[in-house]
């Protein structure tokens, strides 16, 4: 726990530093943690944990979007874990208001707690379509077919620079509609 | 997009550097500082005896309550703006104008007086400073708010109460400047009232711009 903790802290460094690959494997490895936080969060509030993949994506983009709120001499986990906290919230408040369920009694043995998410349209895929069309097609372009911010500039003729800020605005802007829909 | 897509996409922005709380928030109200001080050299100016008050201590001790409640709230508002932070670590510090207030307070009560204490809090400003530092602190606000809007508070309008005690605290040391009540008791009671409106305003704006 503490080690694993650690390793997040050190990556999340590095990926400020610049390395582009330490902060892929440091999302790749919290989003089965914050998999379970999201699952937890909805059985307990007697929801259905299907949804739960939104709540990942959602804590996902703010995670990268207010990175520069973390203060890189602290741990990242709590940080981390705070982020993850507001989202679920927000979400079960989204949807909470007619539901009263209280699940506590049995949410530890819902089963599920580490399958794989289901292959459902995501409520990102939705809003990605309602982007103009230059930060969508950047977006699909990398997410999609796997192609780099190179081949991406290349395909589309754009610049890199452009590319790169389709791609930012478009993450940003995907976040903004997620928070206000 | 799943999961794993949305990662591939964010971690291709590695290059984003968000601007920093503290320079937002700077820059946003060095922006608006202007409008505030237009609405009051145009609307009410420095009292003209300012020099002659500034041999008054309790004419002194207004700028040091309003000046604590700007800088203490600046620094909670900027706490605030992690996600992993509560009020209860850092709020007390809210607490430092009111205690020089407090102490202000019962220095003039040890004081021989010549006007009654109830005229002395009643004042003769009080409508003038209950609408002057609200409107004057309106633009700090609105700037304030867009400054924290890079940050990621965990209660948005928490965050934005304080917001706006820092805007009111600013506008009231302007305020300060032109007011001819000195009194602690004048200040404790409408420079708190107005404060308290300013607050109350950003909590509802603050619960709307400040989620992330």
């Amino acid at each position: 726990m503490r080690e694993r903790e650690d390793e997040w802290t050190g990556l999340m460094r590095s990926a400020i530093s610049g390395d582009g690959a330490a902060y892929h494997r440091l999302l790749k490895a919290v989003t089965p943690v914050l998999r379970a936080v999201a699952r937890r969060g909805l059985a307990r509030a007697g929801q259905p944990v299907d949804q739960s993949e939104d709540i990942v994506q959602d804590i996902l983009l703010a995670v990268h979007l207010k990175r520069h709120t973390w203060d890189t001499n602290a741990p990242f986990a709590p940080w981390l874990f705070a982020i993850a906290r507001n989202k679920v919230i927000d979400a079960l408040r989204r949807r909470g208001k007619r539901i009263f369920v209280n699940i506590d009694d049995f949410a530890e043995t819902l089963p599920g707690e580490v399958a794989e998410p289901t292959a459902s349209a995501s409520e990102v895929a939705t809003q990605l379509q309602t982007l103009p069309a230059r930060q969508r097609d950047v977006l699909q372009s990398i997410a999609v077919d796997s192609v780099s911010i190179r081949d991406t500039a290349a395909k589309l003729s754009m610049s890199e620079g452009a590319v790169r800020v389709a791609l930012h605005r478009g993450l940003a802007n995907l976040t903004a509609k997620l928070r206000d829909r | 997009m799943d999961t794993d897509q949305l990662i591939r996409t964010i971690a291709a922005d590695n290059a984003y550097r968000g601007r920093p709380v503290g320079l937002a928030l700077m820059l946003a109200l060095l922006a608006a500082a202007p409008i505030s001080l237009l609405m009051f050299f145009t609307e009410l100016g420095v009292r003209p005896d300012v020099m002659t008050a500034m041999g008054n201590p309790f004419f002194c001790l207004k700028f040091a309550v309003t000046l604590a409640l700007a800088i203490s709230a600046a620094a909670v508002s900027l706490y605030l703006s992690r996600p992993e932070s509560s009020l209860s670590s850092f709020g007390w510090w809210l607490l430092v104008p009111a205690g020089i207030l407090a102490a202000g307070i019962s220095g003039e009560m040890m004081m021989p007086q010549r006007v009654p204490m109830m005229v002395r809090l009643v004042g003769q400003n009080s409508r003038v400073c209950m609408s002057a530092i609200p409107a004057m602190a309106m633009p700090l606000l609105a700037a304030a708010l867009y400054g924290l809007r890079q940050g990621a508070p965990a209660r948005p309008a928490v965050a934005g109460a304080i917001a706006g005690m820092m805007s009111a605290g600013l506008a009231a040391t302007l305020y300060a400047s032109h007011c001819t009540d000195d009194s602690p008791l004048f200040v404790a009671t409408w420079y708190t009232i107005a404060t308290t409106l300013v607050a109350a305003i950003g909590a509802f704006a603050g619960a709307r711009v400040l989620r992330y």
